[in-house]
């Protein structure tokens, strides 16, 4: 458990079944078809960065990449795609988990965002060097935007389960 | 870490060597997976787990579907019962005449001693969703190997040639688009019956290529599938020409086509049978048989090949 720079208030405990439930409920979000839209954030890899970042010893590698290869077959890329990128963004956060709490929440979504387009980046360039193919334009980097601008809301939304208090007070429920 | 004691001793191996470990591990996969695409069974495995997910992830979007659908005003639907109705009046009339004139074909393909036409049969099928993949342009559908679909089979919705089924799970398949970069199909332009193959761009348009600069080609001619490829059946609608560019610096005319089938469209579609192996003449058998040492899990990728050499 670890406090951030904006409150020193302390969290409580991660439940374990919390960041299972939100991993799973962001691959359903991958798996809807949405992929008519241009610059649907890719959400797996944005909660396995989060919870790398929170919770480095829970949620690690080994994880990243089963839920990688899932997306793998599921979107019918090649396999081992998604399950590379994943892996790398994973270390990545995990070993910008010792400083990267310390900033407010908008300096943390800016080295967060480097992560989310080496995912991109990672799938594109593992593309072009098994396959082949032309770039898919910029529209394909706008996902890491958008997943970089809505950081904030995630943050704050994954961590409700960890403001609430120990003992319940009528008189004041958060 | 709340109340346990600190993990000094059993942190497991270092992250750089998992790292290392998990890296090698994708690329080993990806490697076997482009260059020798060995691991189909292993995807057909893996589905079963995001088969019931994928289920899971639509069910809300069903449900509102299912839902709104519960409540169509009885005006519409009464509507739209007149509207089939009489559109079942005006098509009666070319049904019937078809019946007949399929009749007469046939006794005319028999008096001339050529082989008769086969009938297009197949299965309807759901378009579950688009893969979110941007490189390529491939649907999956609601039948599998349960419904025993087999890749390499024509799917094709009211308007013509949607594409062609390129893998099959237990459960779903996997369909590739005619505007698919990796799709080729062998057709002819109707109006005067000139033979090519048609490529996918992969922008949602088609080309058709090495036609020479001076081509009868127009803009609005309708292609339907040549057939020779052993694959589609003869005579369904594939695209019209849209643009045709000749410029006199290359040998070759540019013609642009969009397709007919509501390709990028979510509704349903009809995979078609596949088609009974064409006997080759003896000495071409086997000199197919000497080149196909490799066999390709991608029916696109070995017709092209094959096209290519013509």
């Amino acid at each position: 458990m670890q406090t951030s720079y904006s409150s020193s208030r302390i969290l409580l405990p991660v439940r374990p079944w919390f960041i299972g439930f939100s991993l799973l409920a962001a691959l359903l979000l991958n798996l809807l078809p949405t992929s008519v839209w241009l610059g649907v954030p890719d959400w797996l890899s944005l909660v396995l960065v989060f919870w790398s970042i929170r919770e480095p010893r829970r949620v690690g590698m080994g994880i990243a990449f089963l839920l990688g290869l899932a997306m793998d077959v599921a979107d019918a890329s090649l396999l081992g795609q998604h399950a590379l990128a994943y892996v790398l963004a994973t270390y990545g956060a995990s070993s910008l988990s010792r400083r990267i709490l310390w900033f407010p929440l908008g300096q943390q979504a800016l080295q967060i965002f480097p992560l989310l387009l080496l995912v991109q980046v990672v799938q594109f360039g593992m593309r072009m060097l098994m396959i082949g193919g032309d770039f898919p334009g910029l529209a394909y980097f706008l996902g890491p935007c958008i997943a970089t601008l809505s950081w904030p809301l995630l943050t704050v939304l994954l961590l409700l389960p960890q403001h609430q208090p120990v003992d319940h007070d009528a008189n004041r429920p958060l | 870490m709340d109340h346990q004691p600190p993990p000094f001793f059993k942190r497991g191996p270092a992250p750089l060597a998992l790292l290392s470990f998990y890296v090698a591990l994708s690329l080993a996969l990806l490697i076997a997976d482009a260059r020798l695409q060995m691991l189909e069974m292993v995807r057909q495995a893996l589905s079963l787990f995001t088969h019931p997910l994928q289920n899971l992830a639509h069910l809300p979007a069903r449900l509102a579907d299912n839902a709104s659908g519960h409540f169509v005003s009885v005006t519409r639907l009464q509507d739209e019962n007149t509207q089939l109705k009489r559109a079942r009046l005006d098509n009666v009339a070319t049904l019937l005449r078809t019946q007949q004139l399929e009749v007469e074909n046939a006794r005319l393909r028999k008096l001339l001693a050529l082989k008769e036409r086969q009938q297009a049969n197949g299965q309807t099928a759901q378009i579950l969703y688009a893969a979110r993949d941007p490189y390529s342009r491939r649907i999956v559908i609601d039948k599998g190997l349960q419904d025993r679909v087999l890749a390499g089979q024509p799917v094709i919705d009211d308007a013509g040639i949607v594409g062609q089924v390129t893998r099959v799970f237990p459960f779903v398949a996997e369909v590739t688009l005619i505007t698919d970069k990796e799709q080729t199909v062998p057709v002819q332009i109707v109006r005067t019956g000139q033979r090519s193959v048609i490529f996918g761009l992969g922008n949602g348009q088609l080309e058709l290529r090495f036609l020479p600069a001076n081509v009868d080609v127009q803009e609005g001619d309708v292609l339907v599938t040549s057939g020779l490829d052993g694959v589609f059946l003869p005579g369904f609608p594939v695209a019209k020409v849209v643009r045709v560019e000749r410029d006199t610096s290359y040998s070759f005319a540019r013609i642009f086509c969009m397709p007919l089938a509501g390709v990028e469209n979510f509704s349903e579609v009809m995979v078609l049978d596949s088609r009974p192996a064409i006997t080759l003449p003896e000495q071409l058998a086997k000199d197919a048989a000497g080149r196909e040492l490799k066999p390709s899990a991608r029916p696109g990728h070995g017709k092209k090949k094959r096209l290519k050499k013509e």
